[in-house]
């Protein structure tokens, strides 16, 4: 019997399923007509990342003085909304490498979506730093090639320069560790797949995938590399993208605690983005069965600790700030609590030092409902303190004659808001074409983790219940499911 | 090489399992297994080797780490050492701080598409390769193992199809390959 695990865990697949059922659910909303709801949906998102992409064209063809920055205010409303998106585009990896890693069979239901939001929110955040050398087109000028300026290379100490390792080392690893993963399942699709159009592309797409044994145990071996090559990596690159500001000697900025706090910071935000993404999708593509209330409950979980761990380091920024007897350190953290910019400090603090505590209680983070709106608080919360660690520490300079504020131009906000257009234009196509869950993979903790084979009302094979052992009593590795 | 392949379908890995593992104990080989998701512990029945791929990865990281340490040594301490604030780059070591965050990029960057593309060109998984699966069910919920009578020489393919029936198998197809 040893299928089962604890019956104290609760099942991960409700209901009685079988394998079957599972290609089902995934495969249907693929087949089928889309409903009306994704066509207003796309429709919206492609207006707002159009008009993104427009104030993206006015940008380069006017250059950065059409954004709202000025002489001390020289980093605000772009690098904000970069760190902003790296940090959503943390939880994928985290849930499908760090969660591998630690055998966490919750993860199968949500890792294929939560992968390609942290691969759609990178490509937004990597756009910002593009558009912001101006000349998007010599973007390539941040790799170390061979030129014709004698022999000038890009200055491997600077901070900014690893962030552009680490970025799109990040963005590609994740989007091949997706993809591996994602083959067997357009194979499934492939096969199933009665028009002739699609079905050709999704035999490209398939690779030939035919499912052996041996491409079965090639596979199971890559997604456990894959998973402890990219573990290291979900923490370097928030670390690196904190080094832009730590690094430097401005006071707010030059922090030694940035890297773990960064991080944390990151998951806290990736994860409300899962929320917010899955809580929608599951019901809009029937698919309660497998992403459930302990799923939700999981990531709440999540949510809780980093933003404690977020919450904590608020506190001792504040108090090393202090400590430390530097006033011009002192003064960059009582001018963020009390200065002009005091409702982007507070609205920060109320948004992800308050809210995650909430999550201690059982019947608040099992609630949907719930769950959803303290999603979206902590996005924002997110946002505003990316916001409040960059503009606050420099709008006040040394010199009183060159204090400054702040304000985003129509052009700032539009870019921003444009970025969001787009990545659900990227989600809302995933969701439409792609299989939304690991499939597969579901299929393999259904015997162990279905709810039906947990409380043994699933019907026995009829070729155990000739031979004898109704049960899998042969079955050895039953933690050995990835 | 004419051949005749027999294929036998299941309906559930374990039964599958059970039914291998009964018929490798009276000395059949089985040439294949195709299934919609890893079935484990088949593979030490059937003969399947462990693979070797996580060696290769850690021979690309190896590689990738080695890359970008000469890489950083020449840009920056030989070819142009920058002096930053009356800190020259005499020697790498003195500088090799500020190159481990690169470092560590690279070699993650050179292990993992490096095993990528070994693992796609060992299972011949490329775009437009066609689908060799014996039967398209065995992408969904059906199980297929596949035998060779040329392997199998000791049987004649009637005694395979009575051993298979044993097994609790649902389907079976032959086929002549040329």
């Amino acid at each position: 019997m040893s299928h089962k695990e604890a019956a104290i865990r609760e099942p991960l697949i409700l209901g009685h399923k079988t394998y079957h059922e599972i290609t089902e659910d995934v495969c249907k909303p693929i087949e089928d007509k889309a409903p009306r709801m994704w066509y207003i949906l796309f429709a919206i998102a492609l207006i707002i990342g159009l008009y993104g992409v427009g104030c993206i064209f006015y940008l380069l063809g006017t250059g950065i003085g059409v954004w709202g920055l000025n002489k001390t205010v020289g980093w605000a409303w772009d690098i904000t909304n970069f760190v902003w998106w790296v940090g959503i585009g943390h939880a994928g990896t985290l849930i499908s490498a760090v969660l591998l890693l630690f055998r966490q069979k919750w993860r199968m239901a949500i890792n294929r979506s939560a992968e390609a939001m942290t691969i759609f929110a990178v490509f937004m955040a990597g756009l910002f730093p593009l558009i912001h050398m101006g000349r998007l087109w010599v973007g390539y000028w941040t790799l170390p090639l061979p030129n014709h300026f004698g022999s000038l290379w890009v200055n491997f100490n600077s901070p900014l320069l690893w962030d552009v390792f680490a970025i799109s080392t990040y963005l590609s690893v994740s989007l091949v560790f997706w993809y591996i993963g994602l083959i067997p399942d357009f194979a499934t699709i492939r096969d199933r797949m009665k028009k002739p159009i699609p079905k050709r592309m999704y035999t490209i797409l398939s690779f030939g995938w035919s499912g052996r044994a041996k491409h079965w145990n090639r596979f199971e071996l890559v997604s456990l590399v894959l998973a402890g090559v990219a573990t290291p990596l979900v923490f370097s690159v928030h670390s690196i993208v904190s080094f832009d500001f730590a690094t430097s000697v401005i006071p707010g900025w030059h922090t030694t605690i940035f890297p773990p706090y960064f991080v944390a910071g990151a998951v806290f935000s990736g994860f409300a983005m899962v929320q917010t993404l899955l809580l929608v999708m599951r019901k809009a593509m029937k698919l309660e069965a497998y992403i459930h209330t302990k799923h939700v409950e999981y990531m709440n979980i999540v949510i809780m600790v980093t933003g404690s761990i977020v919450g904590v380091a608020y506190l001792t920024e504040l108090f090393v700030s202090w400590y430390s007897g530097v006033e011009y350190e002192a003064y960059a953290f009582i001018n963020r609590a009390t200065g002009p910019y005091w409702w982007a400090y507070w609205s920060m603090m109320t948004c992800n030092v308050i809210s995650p505590q909430l999550m201690w209680f059982r019947p608040l983070r099992r609630s949907l409902l719930f769950t959803f709106v303290i999603s979206i608080v902590v996005n924002i919360g997110m946002w505003f303190e990316r916001y409040v660690i960059i503009v606050t520490s420099i709008h006040r300079d040394y010199l009183p004659s060159s204090w400054s504020m702040h304000f985003p131009s129509h052009i700032d906000l539009g870019v921003y808001i444009g970025t969001i257009g787009l990545f659900f234009v990227f989600f809302l196509l995933f969701a439409r074409f792609f299989p939304v869950l690991a499939l597969n993979e579901l299929k393999t903790i259904l015997k162990s983790s279905g709810e039906s084979y947990k409380n043994d009302t699933a019907p026995v094979h009829p070729y155990f219940a000739k031979n004898g052992h109704a049960g899998h009593d042969h079955h050895e590795d039953n933690n050995h499911n990835h | 090489m004419a051949d005749t392949v027999i294929y036998a379908m299941y309906d559930d890995d374990d039964v599958l399992k059970d039914g291998a593992k009964k018929l490798v104990a009276k000395g059949v080989k089985v040439a294949e297994v195709f299934s919609p998701f890893p079935i484990h512990g088949i593979d030490p029945i059937i003969g399947v080797k462990q693979t070797r791929l996580g060696i290769m990865a850690f021979l690309y990281g190896i590689t990738g780490l080695m890359l970008a340490t000469i890489g950083m040594r020449y840009f920056m301490i030989s070819d142009w050492p920058m002096d930053i604030g009356g800190k020259p780059n005499e020697t790498y070591m003195d500088n090799v701080l500020a190159f481990i965050p690169i470092t560590f990029e690279f070699t993650v960057l050179c292990a993992a598409h490096g095993m990528a593309i070994t693992y796609l060109l060992r299972n011949k998984t490329l775009p437009g390769m066609p689908a060799q699966n014996p039967d398209p069910r065995t992408t969904d919920d059906k199980f297929v193992m596949e035998f060779r009578m040329s392997e199998n020489s000791q049987f004649t393919a009637a005694e395979l199809q009575a051993m298979l029936n044993e097994t609790g198998m649902i389907e079976l197809d032959q086929k002549e390959i040329h």
